[in-house]
Formats: structure tokens, C-alpha cells, sequence
């Protein structure tokens, strides 16, 4: 396709809540735009990571360009673009965003509007982007979608009544959100001859074309040779290729201009030069400013990843320097542990993005892992003027050289339907939040800000939140900075001896209620011996919770009759494989999940 | 073995080649039908109709001679009729299994050869009959000595009715007999077990079979155990279950019976051969659905579709030729059931000279010169201790 008039370009995401089918119209779309027959449908395209489609959900954003003839006899650029749905991963959200000039709102006609939708369609309005709402599933017996359409005016005040009513599993009346797009999300704008100014909204490491570099370019032109910078990091490289995205494949073209969406390559090595949010400017003719909203993402929440096999470790290194190839965000350190032998010092986003990563290393890289409880960085000020950022709690210095400690703190702010506020209020003193205030945002929904302690919501605040208001609570938080805190170092003792793995940083306040959990949860997590093994909470060598896992009285296998005997040897052998998945501490074999279960000690 | 004079006038056994030579084989028949299913029960087992049984009985005996070859190779030194409850075939069948199988494999003279029964399938003319094939040891399931606990068992008979089989099988001069008994019942106390203990010894049977219940998944009474029906609720604690065994022990202790495997306790020179021969891997081959067989260090498993062996379809569920390290594996913890323990070799004690000293440590392996065994403790948690000599690697 020779030049592209901006006016037959549509730059737009979708947003929906998990399960409301948001991959199901992206394939719908891809499907009826005509770009891929149905045999090369490979089942919800947009979402290419093996684990996304398994989780339902998206973890990078994507984009995926398609040509749509429409009903007025022209053709179409749609760039659709893929976002992220979780708030580890706002920011991320934001630039995609920040990329598109619409939205396209799935809400499910059965489900009704969704807590998790909404922050993302208030983050769409706050970009001034045209949101269309469509209503889908309505093929189910239990679609209500005049009620849905009454929701969405309601509450988040869209004009709705001649929504789109869809299915997209079976394709009924996609067309109609085809035209909506067309017809109501407007073309983007930017002068094509202006110095160069595109957003990065997403990259990739490809090992043979260096980093791709996903954007959207707002005014100017990019091809082939354009020597670009980076206006943030102010990495410079020249362009070698640029393209735009084919359903699962990269299309090569001479250019691209503003109110495009494509990808370029330009030999760049790694992907923290091409920070999402970052401006990318003609070096030889310059934009004068960046474009707003750009932020350096750094890591909020640390833990430590051991192999599970000590003679791993190497494979473990490259599997995190290939992880970090592509994920700017992930940082590592080698570090080690009396009780885990050598692992790494891990920094992630947020909880959801270390159980990614997590994941993606047992699964693609095949390693086991034993993980340590993420904490956050706690800064010490010691009597000698000295200030160090502790990520690891085993190495917060003797007490007695400590002047103070600091803790990272949020502003947070919760949509709550109104019948929820006081269970949402209770959480969040609870969690040692300090009352900001409340906005109505109408008669039935509100909006609470609370200064939280990072370490309080990092483990399971979003789980509690959703428990506690059944599913009807947003939440969204911004690092704010560091206060002053009294913050102890809670130890564990397993038969009288201290698993450095096991420890962690609290609030003096809450570590007796911690230490006592900790204790109740290791006991049940860690398998009866011969022996009896108490189980011990402390701060400062003193003890302040204790547990007892009883000694083992019977262990017996039932009769072996008529001498088959491979039934009870693969008894025997679950037993034994069940003590490979354990950790030696002393003469007392930990199961790997209880490093990582004993995160989950609140609610239920 | 006592009764080894008495021999069926009819039986054309092969005694011609009974050399030397040949090696011993156990022999094991699978009878997997029942009055009704206990509720403990997870073998091969369900009620059936004469006619079943009958074809069953056919089939089995096709199957039989469709091992002859095992005859070249084999004198049969033990037999042990299992179910099921085998003493619900009349004795004629019975006696035609045996004829089949003495007519395709030699059968040693002194030839142990067990059935299982259970009280209320015994009659003096199926008890003749069995004397008259060859029959010289009857394995009674008792169970329990208290009513209660036999209904909540789903036993088919009570303790009175047991004692009429058992006297029954004196009479007619069985001089072998071994009571099975089950322990840890739900609401049994201590003083329950060992009334029960006290019976059974009573009556001076040569062996006693002593087990604590186990309740297995798919069993009724797993069922209802889980849905906490009253009566199978109260499980005797660990605490309790163990002292039960320890009294088990002691108790039989004085009155002469030796406890030789975990769970078995006999008279001097009653142990049971044929059991014996699982333990000590000698060789072993299984008639009937779902029977095991060991032979030449190749395990093998017949299916267990009914249906199919009643049509004559004998087919094997899995057959697994044994690793140098399988073959060391079952040699120990198969061996360490039996109370001697095992004699180590040199290849034993350079594989497992650490878990050896650990086990010793921990006090649950003894060790006397080059013979280890478990220890009072050891047979408490034999899970583990047997599962530790599983290897990882190939050796």
C-alpha cells in the first residue's frame, strides 16, 4: 500500500474485563477484515505468549494492523492495539493509551460492568480518547444488555443506547462495531513533515534484528537511515527497517508518518535504551519537546529466586539475562543464602509481574524455583551517616547501628460502590493507611485516597480488596515517597535454627500477628518428621511466637496382596519425589512452597 | 510341613522330574468373587453368579495350560488360592485347578498350598474336598473378634460363625491354619484389640495375619468415612493405632508366636512360604485376572477385564522387565519387611553406606554385622525408611 491518508486511519484499543472477550472480538476483527483466512486463525492471535492464553490474559501489549473495507466502499487502516489489564502494569496501560485516539469498551451483557474495566476506561477518558461501548455475549440466556446499556450510562456516563449488541464468539453483528470504529473514532492528526515525534509504547528483543521498537508516531516521518534518539535515555542509533504489524508477523515498509503505528529496528542491543513512554526524534532535525507522561519505571517489589537444583544457577542467569532482554523492568543480582544456597536478588513491578516472570522461567526455561517473600526497599540510616537501600532483609545491619529506617509509601486510591466503604476502610487501616479523604463520584460509587505502606499492599491487598467487595473495587496506586517507620527484622527458627530465607522486614506493630502466622502456616507446610520440630517467631533473638510440628508415629503402607507389588512401589515413590521438592535446613527438609505460602497468611 | 502323608488317591502329579534342578516357583490363582464386597475392600473383587464362576474356572484352567513351558524351568513349591474369596468354589473345581496345574508343572511333595476362606463358605464336604485336592493350609479372615466391628466391616459373618468354620477346619484336620485380623477399627479401643488378640490366640491357630486398617480411596468405607457416618468417624489416633501394634507384638510374643514380617506372626517353622517368596523375590507366576507374576526378573500384571478372560483373551495389563536398579530397590524394601532384614551385599553397602548410617542414626535401621532390619521404630514409619532406598540414577 503506497501513502496512507490520515483520515482512513484508526488508532484504537480494547478494553474489557477478563472474560468479558476482548481476545475474542480481537479475533473477530482479524478474521473479518478478511486479512487471514479462518483455517490460519490460530485461536485468540493477539495474545502469543503460551502463558498469556492460559491465564486469559494479556501481558505486553501488542498491535496488530488490519485493512477494513467499509460500508462506504473505502478502505480502512485499523491499528489495533493490545493493553495489559493489571495495575502492576498501569503504566504500561497508559502509554498504549496514550498511542490510540479511541477505545472500544466489550462489557459483558450477563456480567454488567466490572470494577477492573473501569479504571482502565477512566485512564481511556483522561486521554481524551473516544470510547465505544459495545455489549457482548448477548447470545447467552442470561443477557440482560438493556440493563448493561443502563450501566454503562449510569456509571460511567457513555452515551449507549445504540451500542453495538454482539456476539463475538459467534460474529453476529460485529460488523456494526467495524463501522462504529470507523464512523466514531477519529482519525488521528500531526503533520507528517514536522521533526519527528513518536511515542514507544512497547519493545522486543529479536535475536536477530536487535530491538523492535513499538510506536506511534504523532508528527513526522520515520524510514530507513532517519538517525533517531531516544529523548529520555538519549540512546541513538540509525534506523534500519521499519514496518508495520501483520497478524503475528512484521511487515517491512519504506516509511511511516504521523497518525501511523508501526515498529522500526535500528541494531539496538538491548531494550532498556527503548523505554516505554519514551519520545523517539529525529537527531539530525530535533521536536522541541517530548511528548508528556513519560516516567522511568523502576522496580517496587524484590525476592529472591533460587534454583531449586544448586547445580542450576548458570541456567538460572541466562534465563534472566534472556528474560531481561525483552523486559526492561526485571532487574536481578547474584546473592546468596545459608538455607537456598546461590540465587538472585529480583526486582519487579509489581506481585502479579514477579509471578510472570516467575512462571515464565519454571515453564519456558524449565527451572525450578524456590522464591523468597517479596519486600519492598527500605532505606537505613545508620548512626554513621551511612544510608543504604536494603532489599534483602538478611542484610539489615545489628540493630544497634541503626539510626532509623524509612519505608516506601503510596497514594492510593480505591473506587468502591458506596455499600463497600466501610469494609474497604477497615482494610486499609488495617494496613496502617492513613485517610486522605473521599470523592463521590455519584450517588453510588466513590473514590477513597489513602497513603498506604508499599510493603502492606504488595502481597495480597488486591485479593483482600476483591474479597471484601465482592469484586466491586478498583484500586490504583502511585509510589509517593519515603517516610520514617518503625520497621523490625522478623526471623524464623526451624528446630533452633534461623532459615535467612524465611525472614522479613515488618512493622513492630504487626510483627507479633505475622510472626504468630508465619508460625501456624510453617506448620502446616512442613511434613512431620521423626522428630518433633518447633517452629519459632522472633525479633531481635527474642521469641514472640512458637509452633510444633509433631514427630511422625506411623507411616505404614497398606497389604501387599497376591505380590503386586508396583502399587506400592509407586507409593513409595510419590514419598520420596515429594522430599526432592524440599530444602534441607539443618536435618529438617522445608517443602519449596512454603517459602513462597507463607506470603499468603491474611483473610480466609 | 505337616499333612504332607495325606495326598489325593486320584492326582496323576508329575513326581518324575521333581529334581533338584528345577528352580522353585510360587504359584498364585486369583478368585475375584465374593459374597459381597467388605467395606474396606479395594482388590479385585465382586459378587458373581455360579455360571461366572464356572467360566471362570475354565478359563483359569486354559490359562494354566497355556504355561507349559513354565515347566521346563519350574517345580512349583508353593500355591496360594487368593481373592476374593476362593473357598466360595466347590471343592470339584477347586480340585480341577489343582489337577491342571500338577498335570502341566511338576508340584513339590511337601508343596505348601494355601486358601483363603471366609467363615459362612465352609461346609464339611468343601472342606474334604480340599483335603482331597491337596489343600494343606486354610487362611481364615476373621478380622475382629466383636461383632460390631465385623458389621461395620461388612463382613458376611459373625465371631460364633467363625468359630464354627475354624473348628470345622481342625476337625477335618487341618493342621495349618492362619487367622487374618485387622486392627485400629473405628471405636476400637486398646483393651477392644487385645480382647480380640485374646480370642484368636485362644484357639492356638499356627499363623496370624495382623494388620491395622487402612482406608483406601473408592472403598465404601472411604465414603463414609469422609462423609463422617457415625461409627466410622472415631479412628484410633496414631498414639493409639501404634500401641495397638506394640501390644500386637508383645502379646503373640508370649504366647509363642514370632512376628517374621511386619504384619505376620506364626508358630516356629509356620511362616507362610508362599509370602515369603514376594519378600525374597524368589520366583512367582499369577493365574487369574489381575495377578501379578515375577519371572526371571520381568514383573508382569494379567488385565483385569473379566469379561475378556471369560472369553479366553489372556493378556498381560503391563509387563516390566527390572533394571539393575529395580532389581536392588525391591531387594530392600521388599527384604526389610521380613524381621531378619536383609543380608548386605557389597554392592548394597557402596550405594547405601550413607542412608545405612543416617537410618541407624535416625533409629529405625539396626544392624547386626552384615544384617540390617528395621527397628521397632523403623516398622512404625517403614514408609519412609523403605522409600529412602529408592535411587535416583540408573546404577
Amino acid at each position: 500500500m503506497t501513502k496512507t491518508e490520515q483520515s482512513r486511519i484508526r488508532n484504537f484499543c480494547i478494553i474489557a474485563h477478563i472474560d468479558h472477550g476482548k481476545s475474542t472480538l480481537a479475533d473477530r476483527i482479524i478474521e473479518m477484515t478478511g486479512l487471514l483466512t479462518s483455517r490460519e486463525m490460530q485461536a485468540q492471535v493477539l495474545d502469543n505468549m503460551d502463558l498469556e492464553r492460559e491465564r486469559g490474559i494479556t501481558i505486553k501489549a501488542q498491535a496488530v494492523r488490519i485493512v477494513y473495507k467499509a460500508k462506504d466502499g473505502e478502505e480502512y487502516i485499523f491499528n489495533m492495539i493490545d493493553t495489559p489489564g493489571h495495575v502492576d502494569f498501569n503504566y504500561e496501560v497508559s502509554r498504549s493509551l496514550a498511542a490510540c485516539d479511541g477505545a472500544v469498551l466489550v462489557v459483558d451483557a450477563a456480567q454488567g460492568i466490572e470494577a477492573q474495566t473501569l479504571a482502565n476506561v477512566y485512564l481511556a477518558l483522561d486521554h481524551d480518547l473516544d470510547v465505544i461501548p459495545v455489549i457482548n455475549k448477548i447470545d447467552l440466556p442470561s443477557a440482560e444488555p438493556q440493563r448493561v446499556i443502563d450501566e454503562i450510562e449510569d456509571v460511567i456516563g457513555l452515551e449507549a443506547q445504540d451500542a453495538p449488541q454482539i456476539s463475538a464468539k459467534t460474529g453476529l453483528n460485529v460488523d456494526q462495531v467495524l463501522e462504529a470504529i470507523v464512523h466514531k473514532i477519529p482519525a488521528p492528526k500531526g503533520d507528517p513533515d514536522a521533526p519527528l515525534k513518536a511515542l514507544i509504547f512497547d519493545s522486543l528483543y529479536d535475536s536477530y534484528k536487535g530491538v523492535i521498537v513499538f510506536f506511534r508516531i504523532m508528527d513526522g516521518t520515520v524510514r530507513k537511515g532517519t538517525p533517531i534518539r531516544m529523548m529520555a535515555t538519549g540512546a541513538e542509533a540509525d534506523v534500519v527497517e521499519v514496518g508495520y504489524f501483520g497478524a503475528g508477523q512484521f511487515i517491512p515498509c519504506e516509511e511511516l508518518s504521523a497518525g501511523m503505528v508501526g515498529y522500526l529496528t535500528a541494531s539496538i542491543k538491548n531494550v532498556r535504551d527503548t523505554h516505554v513512554g519514551d519520545t523517539i526524534t529525529d537527531r539530525s532535525r530535533p521536536c522541541d519537546k517530548a511528548l508528556p507522561g513519560y516516567k522511568k519505571v523502576l522496580p517496587m517489589v524484590y525476592c529472591g529466586m533460587y534454583p531449586a537444583d544448586g547445580a542450576k544457577y548458570p541456567d538460572l542467569r541466562d534465563a534472566l539475562e534472556k528474560l531481561q532482554l525483552n523486559d526492561a523492568s526485571l532487574q536481578f543480582e547474584p546473592e546468596t543464602s545459608v538455607a537456598l544456597g546461590f540465587g538472585f536478588r529480583c526486582g519487579f513491578l509489581g506481585l502479579l509481574h514477579l509471578e510472570i516472570i516467575q512462571e515464565r522461567l519454571e515453564r519456558e526455561y524449565n527451572l525450578d524455583l524456590v522464591t523468597t517473600a517479596p519486600g519492598v526497599i527500605y532505606k537505613v540510616y545508620k548512626t554513621n551517616g551511612e544510608v543504604i537501600e536494603l532489599t534483602n532483609p538478611s542484610n539489615l545491619p545489628d540493630p544497634s547501628e541503626i539510626e532509623h529506617m524509612e519505608e516506601p509509601v503510596v497514594n492510593a486510591e480505591i473506587m468502591v460502590t458506596t455499600e463497600f466503604i466501610g469494609p474497604i476502610m477497615e482494610l486499609c487501616q488495617e494496613r496502617r493507611g492513613v485517610y486522605l479523604g473521599m470523592e463521590y463520584m455519584e450517588e453510588t460509587r466513590a473514590l477513597l485516597k489513602y497513603e498506604l505502606p508499599l510493603n502492606e499492599i504488595i502481597y495480597d491487598f488486591f485479593d483482600a480488596l476483591k474479597s471484601r467487595s465482592r469484586g466491586y473495587a478498583s484500586f490504583d496506586y502511585e509510589l509517593k515517597g519515603y517516610v520514617p517507620s518503625d520497621l523490625v527484622k522478623l526471623d524464623i527458627l526451624v528446630n533452633k535454627e534461623e532459615v535467612d530465607a524465611l525472614s522479613f522486614i515488618v512493622h513492630s506493630s504487626t510483627a507479633y500477628e505475622r510472626g504468630r502466622k508465619m508460625c501456624e502456616k510453617l506448620k502446616e507446610e512442613i511434613p512431620r518428621h521423626l522428630f518433633e520440630i518447633p517452629i519459632q517467631a522472633a525479633v531481635g533473638g527474642k521469641i514472640i511466637a512458637r509452633e510444633t510440628v509433631k514427630a511422625v508415629r506411623k507411616d505404614v503402607l497398606a497389604k501387599c496382596y497376591g505380590g503386586d507389588i508396583t502399587r506400592k512401589k509407586k507409593l513409595l515413590e510419590k514419598q520420596k519425589e515429594g522430599k526432592k521438592r524440599m530444602r534441607q535446613i539443618g536435618n529438617v527438609e522445608i517443602p519449596q512452597k512454603a517459602f513462597m505460602s507463607v506470603l499468603k497468611l491474611d483473610d480466609k | 510341613m505337616d499333612n504332607t502323608d495325606i495326598r489325593p488317591a486320584d492326582a496323576e502329579r508329575k513326581r518324575a522330574d521333581l529334581s533338584m534342578e528345577k528352580e522353585r516357583l510360587g504359584v498364585y490363582i486369583h478368585i475375584p468373587f465374593c459374597v459381597r464386597k467388605c467395606a474396606y475392600c479395594d482388590f479385585l473383587s465382586a459378587p458373581a453368579s455360579r455360571e461366572i464362576m464356572d467360566r471362570y474356572v475354565e478359563a483359569l484352567k486354559q490359562e494354566i495350560r497355556s504355561a507349559e513351558e513354565l515347566a521346563e524351568r519350574y517345580r512349583v513349591s508353593t500355591l496360594f488360592f487368593g481373592g476374593g474369596t476362593p473357598s466360595l468354589l466347590e471343592g470339584q473345581k477347586l480340585a480341577e485347578i489343582l489337577e491342571t496345574l500338577s498335570q502341566v508343572m511338576p508340584v513339590e511333595a511337601g508343596a505348601e498350598i494355601t486358601v483363603e476362606c471366609n467363615p459362612g463358605t465352609l461346609t464339611e464336604d468343601k472342606l474334604d474336598a480340599y483335603r482331597m485336592a491337596g489343600v494343606n493350609r486354610l487362611s481364615i479372615g476373621l478380622q475382629s473378634a466383636d461383632d460390631r466391628e465385623l458389621r461395620l466391616l461388612g463382613r458376611i459373618h459373625t465371631f460364633e460363625e467363625f468359630l464354627e468354620s475354624y473348628e470345622l477346619a481342625r476337625k477335618k484336620g487341618f493342621g495349618n491354619l492362619n487367622v487374618d485380623l485387622m486392627s485400629a477399627l473405628p471405636g476400637q479401643t486398646r483393651e477392644g484389640w487385645l480382647r480380640t488378640l485374646e480370642k484368636t490366640a485362644e484357639l492356638e491357630p499356627e499363623h496370624i495375619s495382623a494388620y491395622s486398617l487402612i482406608i483406601e480411596e473408592g472403598t465404601p468405607f472411604y465414603e463414609r468415612y469422609r462423609e463422617g457416618a457415625s461409627g466410622y468417624r472415631d479412628l484410633p489416633d496414631e498414639d493409639t493405632d501404634r500401641l495397638m501394634y506394640e501390644d500386637t507384638k508383645r502379646f503373640l510374643g508370649e504366647r509363642g508366636y514370632e512376628r517374621y514380617e511386619i504384619s505376620n506372626y506364626a508358630r516356629p517353622g509356620f511362616a507362610c512360604r508362599h509370602n515369603l517368596s514376594y519378600w525374597e523375590r524368589t520366583d512367582y507366576k499369577g493365574f487369574g485376572i489381575g495377578a501379578a507374576s515375577l519371572l526371571r526378573n520381568v514383573r508382569y500384571k494379567n488385565s483385569t477385564d473379566l469379561a475378556a478372560y471369560l472369553d479366553r483373551e489372556f493378556s498381560y495389563e503391563s509387563v516390566s522387565a527390572l533394571s539393575r536398579k529395580d532389581i536392588l530397590e525391591e531387594t530392600m524394601f521388599l527384604g526389610l519387611r521380613k524381621m531378619e532384614g536383609v543380608v548386605l551385599t557389597e554392592q548394597m553397602k557402596q550405594i547405601y553406606g550413607e542412608l545405612l548410617n543416617k537410618l541407624s542414626q535416625e533409629g529405625v535401621l539396626g544392624r547386626e554385622g552384615n544384617r540390617i532390619f528395621l527397628t521397632d521404630r523403623g516398622i512404625d514409619v517403614s514408609n519412609y525408611v523403605l522409600s529412602e532406598f529408592l535411587l535416583d540414577e540408573e546404577i
